[in-house]
């Protein structure tokens, strides 16, 4: 038993209301930057859709993740072998449009548009090459609130043995949210297909990051992530990725998407696991094993042997009672309503995500609401079970089931508790749960205080080598060349290629032509 | 006329030398960030660049560990081989010949996309559209050794070639005059070649310094630990 800590995070999409809030605080910090406009860290897309990239989820195009094909565990992509051979041209690498063309608006336009018959509009220009685009064909979310038709959105990975075609019709549709971040994978695909080895995890919070300095731009990440969360800068040559917000973390503060979410969905907190189960529980043959294998890496904070061998691997006191808190470890592992994002990459990812319960389908049909006993039929929701199970456990039904009956029950008994005046517990023992579990529950899902939801020990600095005092006042946080003056000197070229880092050179915009004597320009 | 040739061939190399190697080091050590391959494949990701990519680099490979090994094995090694000197050159003219024309070809493509692609173009720096158009300067001025050479196939020319790269890296003092009265279009493809080595830490090219063999025996996952007291 080899026991580390990560930072792990549960997202409840019971309450998502696709605010985009998350993405934008989350952009505004980390990618505003010239070469990263297209990327978002985090983005929110609405399901059922095709996501950002275009169809990310699909495998069999993009060759991310892992795969056991031949009996051992090696990326899907290839042996190492097989990757360097692709190195000079990435067959994989997704491109640009396959994200979105990045522009910004013609503002100044609105200002200085000579007299017409037609209100001035501030057109959209390339943030690429700075030349106008008359037309923007896509974009991060360009599928919100179902936006699109039915027949372009079902390629959604996600319709895999699902009857879908009964979904396009308006009165079964359905809906649902899905913020993604990177994952912090245990198994991640990105560091293992890094020629450079410049991606790593790190040891003492989980937290997987890029090494600018030792990134030399092959690429190879971008396509082996199968959640397309790597991402590359084209002005930096660098790839880029979501940092869990890490200068936040250390210091016990969540991530901004976190700390800005509205809907309070987000929570963080400290899981411990067994770094040698990794391995074997990534191998397991049949994908629909790999929920329950990944959930078998995980250790009891309240188990002495665990918390013996973590003091051993110098786990610091505060990091264990964090692990007996953790909201995350609640919800993932004791309640099990939480799922990974499809386990079957075989990455084990690091990210949660609460199932969405949805409206009573059958409602419509007044007063036939099936239920077992008190809680109504989980199968009458209006997402499928299937399509949820698909995205969340490989296809396997039975878990999703069990956490939307929890969840059901928690509101039925809740309801009879504070409504009625007369308490139902009976109700809760066909889910498995008791009173005292379900008040906890009610307590972290639906209050959901902010003390409930972020339980994070700080990075114990002064455990590490260095000397914190000697930082003080040092360099911190940066991207690139930042602190170093190459880029920055006194002359305007830097010999080694870099760019000016204090401000934006490029693209500079196009003029927009005014035409003379046209309709629309009119005089 | 000796003397621009002792200053082009003599001492002009050591300058280039000295350059690429110091250059090289300081930005490693300076400024890694800017230490990258500079793809600009996901700006334009077509079929067009994946050919033209690799038939580039296949070619260009070829070609440097052919002149490696061409210039620098002495002369005693592959004739106590049992190779002559004439039939090295021919050697030199087939294999340089193939992977100068395999290279001409996807140079000629990535030329075309770095020069019409917009989006290439106006993200790409001026010293990627320099190294880019001297790499096939140099290219077609080798290429054009071929019918030169055919001229003289007993290997004499190739003996003085190499006797001036050999001299060189030994540091002898005479190494210039070796060459003294050989063809100019050797002399020009030599004079590009150094002149690669001079820019060379100032382009994107120092990423073949980080050719990632190392991957092939790591380990699939890497994990820091921070360092603790």
């Amino acid at each position: 038993m080899k026991v580390r800590a990560q930072i792990g995070k549960v997202l409840n999409l019971d309450k998502c209301i696709g605010c985009h809030t998350c993405s934008v605080t989350c952009k505004n910090v980390w990618t505003s930057r010239e070469g990263m406009e297209y990327a978002w860290f985090n983005n929110v897309e609405t399901k059922p859709g095709i996501g950002y990239p275009k169809d990310w989820e699909n495998q069999e195009r993009w060759n991310g993740g892992w795969s056991m094909k031949s009996g051992k565990l090696k990326p899907k992509a290839g042996g190492k072998w097989r990757l360097l051979a692709k190195i000079f041209a990435n067959p994989d690498l997704p491109g640009i449009d396959e994200y979105y063309e990045p522009f910004n608006y013609d503002y100044q336009r609105l200002h200085n548009a000579p007299d017409s018959r037609h209100q001035p509009v501030a057109k959209p220009f390339s943030a690429l090459t700075g030349q106008p685009m008359d037309k923007i064909e896509w974009g991060p979310n360009w599928e919100e609130i179902l936006g699109g038709e039915f027949e372009k959105r079902s390629r959604d990975y996600n319709f895999a043995n699902v009857q879908k075609e009964i979904y396009g019709q308006f009165e079964n549709t359905f809906m649902m949210y899905l913020p993604r971040l990177c994952e912090h994978c245990l198994n991640p695909t990105c560091v293992a297909s890094c020629p450079s080895g410049a991606i790593y995890k790190r040891e003492e919070d989980g937290i997987v990051l890029i090494d600018q300095d030792k990134c030399r731009g092959w690429r190879m990440c971008i396509s082996g992530c199968p959640y397309k969360k790597i991402y590359y800068n084209w002005q930096a040559g660098k790839s880029e990725k979501c940092t869990f917000c890490f200068p936040r973390i250390e210091v016990g503060q969540p991530t901004v998407c976190s700390e800005t979410c509205v809907g309070r969905i987000r929570y963080l907190g400290v899981i411990l696991y067994d770094a040698d189960r990794i391995k074997e529980a990534a191998s397991v043959a049949s994908e629909q094993e790999l929920y329950e294998e990944q959930m078998r890496v995980f250790l009891d904070p309240h188990d002495p042997e665990v918390i013996k061998a973590a003091r051993e691997e110098g786990i610091p006191d505060e990091w264990l009672e964090a692990a007996k808190r953790s909201p995350v470890y609640k919800m993932a592992m004791k309640w099990r309503v939480a799922f990974p994002l499809h386990p079957e990459y075989r990455t084990l990812p690091m990210v949660w995500y609460i199932p969405p319960l949805s409206p009573i389908q059958a409602a419509a049909d007044a007063g036939a609401i099936e239920s077992d006993g008190l809680i109504p039929q989980v199968r009458n929701l209006r997402i499928p079970v299937k399509y949820l199970a698909n995205l969340l456990t490989a296809g396997d039904e039975r878990p999703i089931v069990r956490a939307l009956e929890r969840m059901l029950a928690m509101r039925r008994f809740k309801r009879s508790q504070t409504i009625e005046g007369k308490p139902e517990p009976e109700l809760l023992s066909q889910v498995g749960l008791d009173e005292e579990t379900v008040e906890d529950m009610y307590k972290i899902m639906a209050l959901a205080d902010y003390d409930d939801r972020f339980d994070i020990p700080t990075a114990k600095r002064e455990l590490s080598l260095e000397d914190p005092y000697g930082e003080r006042s040092g360099c911190g946080f940066s991207f690139g060349d930042g602190c170093h003056t190459t880029s920055g000197g006194a002359t305007r070229t830097d010999i080694f290629g870099g760019k000016p880092s204090r401000r934006r050179g490029f693209p500079a915009r196009v003029e927009f032509k005014v035409r003379k004597n046209t309709e629309t320009e009119g005089e | 006329m000796t003397y621009i040739n002792e200053l082009l061939f003599g001492v002009f190399p050591y300058i280039a030398g000295a350059v690429f190697l110091l250059g090289s080091l300081v930005r490693f050590d300076k400024s890694q960030y800017t230490w990258r391959t500079g793809s600009s494949q996901m700006l334009s990701n077509d079929r067009k660049f994946i050919i033209g990519n690799n038939l580039f680099h296949i070619g260009v490979i070829a070609l440097f560990f052919g002149h490696l090994f061409g210039l620098l094995t002495p002369t005693a090694v592959y004739t106590s081989l049992g190779m002559s000197t004439g039939t090295k050159q021919l050697v030199a003219i087939v294999a340089g010949g193939i992977f100068g024309l395999i290279c001409l070809v996807g140079i000629a493509i990535l030329a075309y996309r770095r020069t019409t692609d917009p989006r290439v173009r106006r993200t790409g720096g001026q010293m990627d559209m320099f190294i880019l158009y001297l790499l096939f300067a140099q290219l077609l001025t080798g290429l054009l050794t071929i019918p030169v050479s055919t001229g003289h196939l007993d290997g004499e020319v190739m003996l003085q070639i190499t006797g001036w790269a050999q001299s060189l890296v030994t540091f002898r003092p005479d190494a210039a005059s070796y060459i003294m009265d050989i063809h100019w279009i050797y002399k020009l493809h030599m004079f590009l070649g150094m002149i690669m080595f001079l820019i060379f830490p100032f382009t994107r090219l120092v990423h073949i310094w980080s050719l990632p063999l190392g991957y092939v025996t790591r380990a699939y996952q890497v994990v820091r630990k921070r360092p603790v007291v």
